[in-house]
């Protein structure tokens, strides 16, 4: 069985530790993505430890739990999976990742996916999570540091 | 303490297209704008892992790099350095291109880390930084809106599993300078009754695809692909070839053009089989250029024991050849070559006296070398800047083999001059000798046995990829070459 990847990436105007800042926090969703309504920690854990799940509502009204796999000030990335969604989805693990743009003094946003879903689902999966939440994330990202 | 740099920047082109020119580990002669001229060792193809790319700084350093991993999946190679003037210990340097999708441009991450001594930390710091990498990231830059890039795309961007019948060619897209060469993709048919299939490991670069590329031959016409010699490995045959079988190491070099190619069908009868001794790298370097030699020498004029003979271009490909091949006929042999430099490429492949041409009167220094008689073979392939003074250099009775014309046509001249010596004239032309299957059989023969024998040495080539065609044309006519050139498909 082929697993479905999405791959959706920009470059941000704005030094990546800055970018970085907004973007770390697990639990900051509503902060800078147009599309989540509200979202909390569950367990009143910190947003940064290992294993913490995020439960957050989107605007649409469909609600999602995610649990953080891994993060890294280092690397300025970090891994989570999905434990709940309205989407269908399985197995479904995405990384986001900053990298700063030395020349330009920018940064390089890269989000990936790689889940199981249904074959003939696939496709459309792969297309709405890559369009309307990895691309509008990173553009609502981008419009936010736009000088 | 190890340095560790990292730098990165958006170039604004799809990442295939980047990518394409990038995974070339030999491309950064291309591109990079402190990189003078650059080989891959031992005839090995770019994008092999393990290769050893070998390359001159424009400032004179000569640096020798290894390519580590290659993945055309994460688009991403990493290298090292073998041997530099600088001590960059430990160098090893990770090179990765990742897609921006929000605008088909492309992210180019470029790391280095390597163990300075403490004293020279800052300076090799800097350097690395500024010099290799900043520039590098310019030049590309530069290379891409140059418009020189696209010539190179079709040809890198067939990957190695499509090859099947696919391959990649160079064409005369006219008559004129390396730049009217380019790559593309192209169906290399299935071979019929009497044909071959050759997926081709090494092209043979000679005089001949030159003259055929300004258009003084016109046996190749624009929309052609240039080329009369390769090697590699029969893949298919058609129902009537007899002489070899798939599987079988061969060569060729003979009409019609068409070697400039990752793969070729062609008529199985005039393939030559390979002696075990012999790499496809140095037959594809070898073939023409001493079968050429083996008839200019025992064909068109006779030398033999006593024999005094001048080579021209004694460096060159042909010229090494003849060299060595007059001596072990006995002959006496003088060389002429364009600079000291190549000079001591002739001496040591045996010329009993070298001329710097263009140092003095070259017939005068002849006839003071020969008793004042002058020589009885003259092989003179530089053409219009040499035609006059070899027949200068002429004794009585001697014979002037005019095959070529490196320096321009030849022109037109009174043929009275020759009744001063009772001289002979003759301008082979290489078709002659070798248009049929039987012709081919009996050249290569005599080659493979002055192989066995000594009188012919095989020597390393210098290699390009196929895609830089042209580039080993402006070498070859630059006359900044010596022995032969390959292009590796």
């Amino acid at each position: 069985v082929d697993v479905a990847k999405v791959y959706s990436s920009a470059v941000i105007p704005a030094a990546a530790t800055a970018v970085w800042s907004v973007v770390r926090d697990f639990n900051a969703l509503p902060n800078w993505t147009p599309f989540v309504a509200d979202s909390r920690i569950e367990q009143n854990r910190p947003s940064d430890q290992i294993g913490c799940v995020r439960n957050f509502r989107l605007k649409d009204g469909g609600r999602i739990r995610e649990r953080l796999l891994a993060l890294s000030d280092y690397e300025m990335s970090f891994e989570y999976s999905i434990l709940e969604s309205p989407m269908g989805v399985e197995n479904y693990v995405a990384t986001f990742r900053l990298i700063p743009v030395t020349d330009l003094d920018h940064t390089f946003a890269e989000w990936t996916a790689e889940f199981d879903a249904a074959p003939e689902r696939e496709d459309g999966l792969v297309q709405s999570i890559g369009q309307n939440v990895f691309a509008v994330g990173l553009g609502a990202l981008k419009a936010r540091f736009a000088r | 303490l190890r340095v560790e740099i990292r730098r990165s920047t958006v170039i604004a082109a799809p990442i295939d297209d980047l990518w394409a020119i990038l995974r070339d580990f030999n491309s950064h002669a291309l591109w990079h704008p402190a990189v003078a001229a650059s080989a891959v060792e031992a005839g090995e193809a770019a994008d092999q892992v393990g290769a050893v790319r070998s390359f001159r700084l424009k400032n004179g350093s000569r640096i020798r790099e290894q390519l580590l991993f290659l993945s055309d999946l994460k688009r991403s190679f990493g290298y090292c350095i073998l041997e530099a003037p600088v001590p960059l210990r430990d160098y090893v340097a990770i090179v990765r291109l990742r897609p921006v999708t929000a605008e088909n441009s492309c992210f180019w991450d470029w790391r280095a880390s390597f163990n300075p001594p403490d004293a020279e930390r800052d300076r090799l710091t800097g350097f690395v930084r500024e010099n290799i990498i900043e520039a590098g990231f310019a030049g590309m830059r530069e290379f891409l809106r140059s418009g020189r890039a696209v010539d190179m795309r079709p040809a890198m961007l067939v990957p190695a599993a499509r090859a099947g019948a696919e391959g990649v060619e160079i064409v005369l897209t006219r008559y004129g300078g390396p730049e009217v060469l380019q790559a593309r993709v192209a169906r290399i048919k299935e071979p019929g009754g009497v044909e071959a299939r050759i997926r081709q490991t090494a092209v043979g670069v000679n005089f001949i695809d030159v003259y055929c590329r300004r258009g003084s031959f016109d046996l190749v016409a624009p929309g052609g692909v240039l080329g009369m010699e390769a090697a590699g490995v029969v893949e298919s045959v058609g129902a009537d070839v007899t002489n070899i079988r798939p599987g079988d190491r061969v060569a060729y070099a003979c009409a019609p053009p068409g070697a400039y190619a990752s793969m070729r069908t062609m008529r199985a009868d005039f393939l030559v089989r390979l002696p075990e001794a012999l790499s496809e790298v140095d037959a594809a370097g070898l073939l023409l250029k001493g079968m050429t030699a083996g008839f200019l020498l025992h064909e068109v004029a006779q030398a033999r024991t006593g024999s005094t003979v001048l080579v021209h271009a004694a460096a060159g490909g042909v010229g090494q050849i003849l060299c060595r091949w007059a001596k072990a006929l006995g002959a006496i042999v003088i060389g002429t070559t364009s600079s000291e430099a190549k000079a001591q490429a002739a001496r040591s492949v045996g010329c009993d006296a070298v001329l710097v041409f263009g140092d003095e009167d070259l017939a005068t220094t002849v006839r003071r070398l020969t008793s004042g008689r002058g020589v009885d073979i003259v092989y003179d392939a530089v053409g219009r800047d040499t035609f006059e003074q070899s027949v200068a250099c002429l004794a009585p009775r001697g014979h002037l083999v005019s095959f070529g014309q490196a320096s321009g046509d030849v022109g037109a001249h009174s043929i009275d001059r020759l009744a001063n010596r009772s001289a002979t004239l003759s301008r082979p032309n290489y078709v002659h000798y070798t248009d049929t299957p039987d012709k081919i059989r009996a050249q290569s023969d005599r080659l493979f046995k002055a192989l066995e024998s000594g009188a012919v040495v095989a020597a390393r080539p210098r290699t390009f990829s196929l895609a830089q065609a042209a580039q080993a044309h402006a070498e070859l006519e630059g006359r900044r070459t010596t022995g032969s050139l390959v292009l590796i498909p």
